[in-house]
């Protein structure tokens, strides 16, 4: 499987390609170490001192440090339901199918479909109810059923590599389905939960539609404090960087961790 | 890995001798899922349908009533209506052409074996992990800011006059944004796809002397076109919730130049109170997706199979 080796011109392309895509987070990386003066600065500055002034002011910034610390827990909290949930579903879907498994999934896929806008007005008008509105609970419940189909797809698809005989002779040996999950399907299928869990922190992270639409100053994840900040600082760039590039590192972090993954969970398999 | 890997079909043969117990457990841990994505899916299905038929404004609770089909009567007479969904077409079609072009693009330059690629990969796919708000604020600020962005400069260097983008382009501008976004997603499909393309077809069309124009049309394009077709039936599903970009830029402005279905229903909801309104329009979001997604899900059920 000796692959061509690119000609230069094809390389050159590519690699202008791969700068101009990136160029945009660059920019904002670059204006994040600027003062504001300099970040409005035309000609635009491409060597100055940088500072690390606008990161002080973007933590100091009411709210930020509160903000982030939703996202965190949002993403995680609700990742751990999901994988909590879906990991039995997958182990009965995987190893003990029936008739209707494949339906089953099928239909549980099929409720990703749903656009979230088209449920809008009821999520919103239950949170209102149940007073949910504006907390992290509500946040962690729809982060979760969002996530849930993908990651009982994500495990099911893992879960499917495992020879099936080993688990079939531990429930010889008398283990009950409890034990062959917790001795024997957790550390075999660990790099599967893991990229599963993966994926659904970076779905969760930069969930906007919801957060934006079911918060307000309590609850609000990154992606609803970025919106807001917009309309009021506008102007104030240098700190918007840095606050945005503070909002989307760990993401761009993960998300290169789990490229490969990602196409397989999001595409539900259908591209290998 | 694979050898071992269990088929549907042999575990489908193996289940009906799974003993009456193992069964019942069986379908118990399944329940918790398939519990919660029920409520997840019909409860609020059901609530939006109720209220589509009702009279209700969260300003005027008292004035809640049974009103029929009246405010599908009424929302498909609005011209607001048909803009908004002219405008969700327009965004989602053009970002669609854009992000499958370009990503097919990229990933055949991907593809290519050369100095530092994982590197270039990651830059190029970088753009789908930024968090969307953050993503249309680069774009408005940093970039397209007629005074102080760095286009209008670029601009200026070749004697053009700036452009007030989101003034007088607001469409194209978030056109590009949204495009920006998802163009990764596509190259990543397809880079994908394309590496399960077996290079030794590739090398015997080089040396029966096809041109590599020839090789992209008739080898490699043919293989991407059930990536291409998937790429496209889960962006669309994406595309038509847009949001965050649309909030954080033009807030559907200027006018009604930018407000798309899912942005309309917004104000509907949460700025009029409108919630009649709003709730049969949400009725006919679902409808639109539900085309799309009936594809989608025939196209992965058939994946299941094999």
């Amino acid at each position: 499987m000796r692959e061509q080796r690119a000609s230069l011109p094809g390389a050159v392309i590519a690699w202008v390609v791969a700068f101009l895509m990136f160029f945009p987070i660059l920019w904002m990386l670059v204006t994040s170490f600027k003062t504001e003066a300099q970040a409005i600065a035309n000609p635009p500055l491409i060597i100055f001192r940088p500072v690390l002034e606008s990161f002080a002011a973007a933590l100091s910034q009411s709210g930020y440090i509160l903000f982030a610390e939703n996202s965190i827990i949002v993403s995680l909290v609700s990742t751990a339901l999901a994988i909590a949930i879906a990991f039995p579903a997958a182990y009965s879907m995987a190893f003990q199918p029936g008739r209707r498994t494949q339906d089953m999934l099928v239909w549980m896929l099929s409720t990703k479909m749903l656009p979230p806008v088209g449920v809008l007005v009821p999520i919103y008008i239950i949170c209102r109810d149940t007073g949910l509105l504006d907390t992290r609970t509500a946040l962690v419940i729809v982060d979760m059923l969002m996530n849930l189909p993908i990651v009982v797809w994500m495990l099911f698809s893992f879960f499917r590599d495992i020879p099936k005989d080993i688990l079939e002779a531990a429930h010889m040996d008398g283990a009950g389905p409890r034990r062959q999950m917790i001795y024997l399907l957790l550390p075999l299928a660990s790099p599967g939960i893991a990229s599963a869990a993966l994926l659904a922190i970076i779905l969760s992270w930069n969930e906007a539609f919801w957060s934006i639409n079911l918060t307000a100053s309590h609850a609000g994840t990154l992606a609803a404090y970025i919106a807001r900040y917009s309309a009021p600082e506008g102007l104030f760039w240098a700190k918007l960087s840095a606050a945005s590039v503070l909002a989307v590192a760990p993401i761009l972090i993960f998300g290169s961790l789990a490229q490969r993954r990602l196409v397989r969970g999001l595409t539900a398999g259908a591209v290998k | 890995m694979s050898a071992t890997a269990t088929t549907m079909t042999r575990a489908g043969g193996a289940a009906d001798s799974l003993s009456h117990g193992r069964r019942r457990v069986a379908w118990l841990l399944l329940s918790p899922s398939v519990a919660v994505l029920a409520l997840w899916a019909f409860v609020p299905l059901i609530m939006t349908l109720v209220y589509s038929f009702q009279r209700y404004n969260l300003l005027y609770p008292e004035r809640r009533g049974f009103v029929g089909f009246r405010s599908y009567a009424y929302l498909l007479s609005e011209s607001s209506f048909w803009t908004a969904i002219v405008n969700t077409i327009i965004l989602v079609v053009a970002v669609l052409v854009a992000s499958i072009v370009l990503g097919v693009l990229f990933a055949l330059l991907l593809n290519q074996n050369f100095k530092g690629r994982a590197v270039a990969r990651l830059m190029v796919i970088a753009p789908f992990f930024v968090l969307p708000p953050v993503a249309a604020l680069i774009w408005k600020n940093l970039l397209f800011d007629p005074l102080y962005g760095l286009i209008g400069w670029l601009l200026k260097l070749v004697g053009l006059p700036a452009v007030a983008w989101f003034t007088h382009f607001p469409m194209i501008a978030l056109i590009v944004i949204v495009a920006w976004e998802w163009a990764p997603f596509a190259t990543l499909i397809l880079l994908t796809a394309l590496q399960s393309l077996d290079p030794e077809q590739l090398e015997a069309a080089r040396m029966d002397g096809a041109k590599s124009v020839n090789r992209v049309i008739y080898i490699v394009l043919p293989h991407l076109a059930r990536p291409i077709a998937i790429t496209i039936m889960m962006e669309s599903i994406f595309l038509l919730s847009i949001f965050a970009e649309i909030l954080t830029t033009t807030a559907g402005g200027p006018g009604e130049a930018t407000t798309t279905l899912t942005y309309l229903i917004y104000i509907r909801a949460l700025l009029d109170f409108d919630i009649g309104s709003a709730s049969a329009a949400g009725v006919l979001a679902i409808i639109l997706a539900n085309i799309v997604a009936f594809f989608l899900m025939r196209a992965v059920a058939r994946n299941l199979e094999s």
